[in-house]
């Protein structure tokens, strides 16, 4: 491999079994990218998982089956009943569309994929087209072999498995795709001036704008960049057509989507971009005209400029501060403010703080999430600054930011993990460069016994050396052996071609940062074994952690794996028991598994006693009560445990619900210290009605007490179904009598039969006296 | 201290005017399409003043449009620039053709928003 004529073509030669090279190992990791996603597809079956996807899939189903002008101007009654959404205006539709459209390539293909199909594997191969997005970046900030590095640690790094295993349809399955390609889009034309490249970030921006709401990061990022890039004095031309096009066109692309519209230009959010924008053209202008004038003049115009710039500045800037602190939240949305304020949202908007994706994340989620990528992070960071260019300061400001933001919230770890796996691909190429150059270095320099004669450098030098950087090798870790070796074999080889030219300084030199070999193999086994573990334990984490479709559960008894089927049991009596048009509440996300039905978010019904609440749900036209109960097994998740959030979201919107009515010191309980008002809602009568007969005591498995009250009878309610393992809960509305009593009296409530049938009129109170 | 400010304004001007006469051609053509665009997208702003921000999306595009297409004219100037050493072996057709591609894409989506 290295016997060629002249070192001109031994080069090309290297470089282009390099180039091969590279491009097989990029199939490999986007083929391990999508397997290591198919766990759940392996263990259970091709459904869509969690709940929210299933809104999605809904979504992309009726593209599929109506075209693309009927999705743009759906307006769907049967979401959000009884107010009913605008499809069209309100959902990103970015993952639909791609999903969409894959999935009319493929028909038109004749390959007969369902839609379903389509949009199980979606995230996973979006993912894989992620790493490669990452190899791109990386390789323009560092060099193709961080490039790889990076590429293959994204491809498992189990913050973005989560969100992107298959069957979990979700926005940022193709969202952080588009947010790495805009980024490389971006550093490219940074690096190279290219229009082209500048139009082709632009195109990157509207379909990332399409995809998430985390475009925003996006739009306030590359800003800050601009603006470092200017402050640190790294003005040049090309960071005026790398960011100046992006602005326009960006915004014009990002207000074409109906999601975002006028926000493109009227909220907070964006107005980052537009005064870094006057302030490039500024700096611009002060660029050119120095370049044009000499340098006495310019200090005459400096001065001219700045006695008459700063009172107009001042002027501006205060109007604009009189504008926007004209609007009650400043001019920002309230998520936008969350992410600055982290105690924003809990005090303003509960329902974004009831999201538990929302809420900050714990320490050892990092560990979960990016494992060892944490330790490489810092390591990468200084790689950056060695030597500093526009690039890799984009890099050390997007890993800062994104460290910073998902310390906020939980969910934007995911946007930390692309950052995570770029520094540490640079951190791992480098340490790895060092020590095999200096394995190359010392083989050679004890084959060749004139440099060991000429050279004038002791060899007590060199542990002082290697004892520092034996440190720093031993906190990263290594991947991809053999090919990685090559790769930086080649380049030290090409290296050391134009050593020949200057021989003594660059040998010398090259002694004084050489290892001693023995410590290099150590460091080198060493970061092979640390990246062992970071495989073992994505694979593990890929498998067990997050691969459980929600609406599933299993667990481990004695006697084997026992499955939970009961939400699909619940669904499937819905879908044979009930009209296409009966109208079910829910509380949550549950709502969207199932199509036929219309569910509305009751969060006050459930709050108050079953009269009042029976009226809520018959001015809505509900027939059926949906309810989550995990006392009987133990499941965590249900509807009793997140009842303080129906509490405060609908004490936030109706003033007589109190919060305090259902603590009993500041706890919510549901045993004999119960408040009243809590033993009488909805919410607990639904959840334990006849749950003494289980097991005499009605003993609740998740909150682990008894129940307060525990005989009594639903007045306006019947129960019509409870799943196997009493998980999910159905009541019907009993519909009110037919002939009204004379006197306004209370009537004894009857033992209620188990299966519905309303036909006859019975004797019960009648809620409309 | 007024007089010296006169003076020195009036020297400014003066050697302003003397530098950039020494520009060629080309780009003196090229600086006059922006002040062409500038001054439309005034006038645009000018006219949204008088007469309401109605159909704002008209509005939006308009203004943006004459904004598009001056700042891709400068970065063809920056790029065509002789003085410019980092563009020194970029083809002028290659600029050009970048341009021309920018601002399709541009006036492809002002097509779109118009309404």
């Amino acid at each position: 491999m290295m016997t060629s004529g002249s070192p001109a073509a031994g080069g090309s030669l290297r470089h282009a079994f390099g180039g091969v090279l590279s491009f097989f190992i990029l199939v490999l990791i986007g083929v391990l990218a999508f397997s290591i996603r198919l766990f759940s597809v392996i263990k259970y079956e091709s459904v869509i998982h969690e709940f929210d996807p299933y809104f999605n899939y809904r979504v992309t189903q009726f593209l599929t089956k109506k075209g693309i002008y009927d999705f743009w101007n759906w307006f769907d009654d049967r979401t959000w009943y009884p107010l009913g959404r605008v499809i069209g205006g309100t959902v990103y539709p970015g993952l639909t569309l791609t999903a969409g459209t894959m999935w009319w390539l493929a028909n038109s293909l004749n390959i007969p994929l369902s839609v379903e199909t389509v949009c199980v594997f979606t995230a996973p191969i979006f993912s894989a087209f992620a790493s490669w997005a990452a190899y791109l970046l990386t390789k323009e900030v560092k060099g193709p072999g961080a490039g790889l590095t990076a590429a293959a640690l994204l491809a498992m790094v189990p913050s973005y498995i989560s969100r992107s295993v298959a069957g979990s349809y979700d926005n940022e399955a193709v969202a952080i795709f588009a947010l790495v390609n805009t980024f490389y889009l971006y550093v490219k034309t940074l690096n190279t001036g290219s229009l082209f490249y500048a139009t082709l970030n632009a195109i990157s921006y509207f379909y990332m704008v399409c995809s998430w709401g985390g475009y925003t990061f996006i739009i306030n990022l590359i800003p800050m960049h601009v603006l470092l890039c200017i402050v640190t004095g790294r003005y040049s031309s090309r960071l005026y057509i790398a960011y100046a096009p992006l602005v326009v066109l960006g915004t014009l692309l990002a207000a074409l989507v109906p999601v975002v519209g006028f926000n493109a230009v009227m909220t907070s959010e964006h107005f980052a971009s537009f005064l870094v924008f006057i302030i490039l053209h500024v700096v611009a202008l002060v660029h050119y005209i120095k370049g044009i004038l000499s340098p006495r003049m310019f200090k005459v115009a400096v001065t001219l400029v700045l006695s008459v710039g700063i009172v107009l500045c001042f002027a501006a800037v205060a109007i604009l501060i009189a504008v926007v602190a004209a609007s009650p939240t400043k001019g920002w949305s309230g998520r936008s403010l969350s992410l600055l304020d982290p105690t924003y949202a809990s005090k303003y908007i509960p329902i974004i703080a009831s999201v538990s994706e929302h809420q900050p994340p714990t320490w050892p989620s990092y560990f979960m999430d990016i494992n060892v990528l944490a330790f490489l992070v810092p390591a990468g960071i200084i790689a950056c600054f060695l030597p500093l260019s526009d690039a890799s300061s984009f890099a050390v400001l997007y890993i800062v930011t994104s460290v910073y933001f998902s310390g906020v919230m939980v969910r934007l770890m995911l946007v930390l993990a692309p950052a995570a796996c770029i520094m540490s691909g640079i951190a791992l190429s480098e340490a790895f460069g060092a020590l095999t150059g200096s394995i190359k270095f010392q083989l050679l320099a004890s084959s060749d016994p004139q440099d060991n004669a000429g050279d004038a450098t002791p060899v007590s030098v060199l542990p002082e050396n290697g004892k520092a950087k034996i440190d720093k090798a031993e906190e990263t870790t290594k991947e991809r052996g053999p090919s990685k070796k090559n790769k930086k074999k080649e380049k030290d080889v090409v290296e050391k071609a134009s050593v020949s030219h200057r021989p003594e300084n660059r040998r010398a030199e090259k002694k004084l940062r050489a290892l001693p070999i023995e410590s290099s193999v150590m460091g080198i086994l060493l970061l092979v074994l640390l990246g062992a573990f970071y495989v073992i334990h994505c694979v593990w984490a890929a498998a067990e952690a997050y691969s459980a479709p929600s609406i599933v559960l299993t667990s481990r008894t004695h006697d084997g794996l026992h499955v939970f089927d009961d939400f699909r049991e619940a669904y499937a009596w819905l879908s044979h028991n009930t009209e296409v048009d009966d109208k079910v509440a829910s509380c949550y996300r549950r709502q969207q598994y199932l199509e036929q039905h219309t569910y509305c978010n009751c969060w006050y019904a459930m709050s108050s006693p079953e009269k009042a609440a029976w009226e809520i749900f018959n001015s809505l036209d509900v027939k059926y009560v949906f309810v989550i109960f995990g006392g009987l097994v133990g499941y965590p998740s249900d509807d009793i445990n997140k009842f303080l959030w129906m509490v405060r979201i609908g004490g936030g919107v109706f003033p007589h619900i109190k919060e305090p009515d259902y603590l009993r010191d500041g706890n919510y309980r549901i045993d004999s210290m119960a408040t009243p008002t809590m033993l009488n809602s909805l919410m607990y009568k639904l959840s334990y009605y006849r749950f003494v007969e289980t097991d005499g005591k009605g003993f609740d498995r998740v909150r682990r007490t008894e129940i307060g009250k525990k005989n009594f009878k639903l007045t306006h309610f019947e129960e019509v179904f409870t799943t196997h393992h009493w998980m999910v809960r159905i009541y019907k509305l009993k519909t009110p009598r037919n002939r009204i009593r004379g006197k306004a009296k209370k009537s004894k409530s009857k033992a209620t039969t188990s299966s519905g049938s309303t036909i006859s009129p019975k004797t019960k109170k009648n809620p409309w006296q | 201290m007024a007089r010296s400010t006169g003076e020195d304004a009036q020297a400014l001007i003066r050697s302003l005017r003397s530098a950039y006469a020494a520009t060629p051609k080309n780009l003196k053509i090229i600086d006059l399409y922006v002040a062409f665009a500038v001054s439309t997208a005034l006038i645009q702003v000018v006219y949204m003043a008088l007469v309401g921000s109605f159909p704002f999306n008209s509005f939006l595009s308009g203004v943006l449009s004459c904004v598009g297409t001056a700042v891709l004219a400068v970065c063809l100037r920056i790029q065509l620039n002789k003085d410019n050493k980092e563009f020194k072996d970029l083809a002028p057709e290659r600029a050009f053709a970048d341009f021309v591609l920018c601002n399709l894409v541009l006036h492809l989506v002002i097509m779109n928003f118009l309404g």
